[in-house]
């Protein structure tokens, strides 16, 4: 094949967006499979893995983030759906969760307002500017929440959308670890606890370890979401952060 | 497969559209959530089409964060000059959420069972 041609064929498929949706489906596949490789090691998180590999990639070959997200957009726009999709693991565990309402409702309580303040208290702390501190505050938020708070408040919602993702990667990486250190050995705490930090990727991590602890991560990341959405607009007011 | 995904989507454009009508401060996606629930606990059970499309796309759910993750490239200049505030925030304030959230939930438990407990022996006397 010539020189001219196959930078005809590149022109062609850079323009489309099959090119960097099937990259994004393939980096993840690849990234997974190093992931089962290393025997599920957190250290090997997935999305870490696949983010890193695709941005060698659109470094390597000069795209700029918008054309790729022309074409990942379609997974992108995948997280809405299964945010609803968490309505059934809550119903599978509906009678331990009846029990156990008190608990996971203060729970997630200490749990939204310990998340955003340590992360404004500590950026703010270390010198970082009120737009990076709004933009942590919803950080523990499944990423669709987390940015449409973020930017409601005068944050960066891609910063935020950023910022979601490597604290789930950091609560997915560790998480397992702290609680363990903290002699914490049930599900249901252990699944509250993941999701209420690290939402979605937290509770991909959570569904490895059990299906009780996933389905206890999949209803924090739902009901921390609601929460933060409902209190982080008068915390942030109240701090003096909205406005800037 | 297809009568479940389009019953996901039905509930999340619901979700959606509620809460740009009422100007509620709940995500859509949360309230399209809180409405299969209501769904499934109306019906008293999981259709298995239903059951097994909501797992198959919560078996991947790390994927679609992936494109998210990958805007880090729109803030390189933002995360160089501000890096050492966002790695505390990130590292610390998730290791601290992680706890105070997991020993919150296994304090109130145990208080729980305690006066459960102290209820439970008074009664006996």
């Amino acid at each position: 094949m010539t020189e001219t041609s196959l930078t005809e064929i590149w022109v062609y498929l850079a323009a489309s967006p099959l090119l960097w949706l099937t990259a994004t489906l393939l980096c993840y596949l690849l990234a997974d499979r190093l992931y089962r490789l290393a025997g599920a090691n957190p250290l090997l998180n997935p999305v870490a893995v696949a983010v890193a590999l695709l941005i060698g990639i659109l470094i390597v070959t000069d795209t700029p983030y918008g054309v790729y997200f022309d074409g990942a957009q379609f997974v992108h726009f995948l997280l809405g759906p299964a945010t609803v999709a968490l309505a059934i693991p809550l119903y599978r565990q509906r009678a331990r969760l009846a029990t156990l309402a008190l608990p996971i409702g203060l729970a997630l309580l200490a749990g939204v307002l310990t998340a955003s303040l340590s992360a404004i208290a500590l950026a703010a702390w270390l010198g970082a500017d009120v737009a990076t501190q709004v933009s942590l505050a919803p950080k523990s938020v499944t990423a669709p929440v987390a940015m449409g708070i973020s930017e409601k408040l005068g944050g960066i919602p891609s910063l935020t959308a950023v910022l979601v993702v490597s604290t789930g990667i950091v609560g997915a990486v560790l998480g397992t670890g702290v609680l363990r250190l903290l002699r914490i050995r049930d599900d249901a705490v252990r699944g509250i606890a993941m999701g209420a930090t690290s939402h979605g990727i937290g509770t991909a991590r959570a569904f490895q370890v059990s299906p009780a602890m996933g389905a206890f991560s999949g209803l924090a990341m739902a009901l921390s979401a609601f929460l933060t959405a409902l209190l982080l607009p008068s915390l942030l007011d109240w701090l003096g952060l909205v406005g800037h | 497969m297809l009568h479940a995904l389009t019953l996901i989507l039905v509930c999340q454009l619901a979700g959606e559209t509620t809460v740009l009508l009422t100007g509620l401060p709940v995500p859509g996606p949360v309230l399209g959530m809180l409405l299969l629930l209501a769904w499934l606990v109306l019906r008293g059970g999981i259709p298995q089409d239903v059951g097994r499309t909501a797992d198959t796309l919560l078996a991947h759910l790390s994927l679609l964060f992936v494109p998210a993750g990958v805007g880090v490239m729109l803030h390189w200049e933002r995360i160089q000059g501000q890096w050492p505030a966002i790695l505390a925030a990130l590292l610390l304030g998730t290791l601290i959420t992680l706890a105070v959230t997991a020993l919150t939930m296994l304090g109130v438990v145990r208080l729980l069972a305690v006066g459960a407990r102290r209820w439970g022996t008074r009664r006996h006397d």
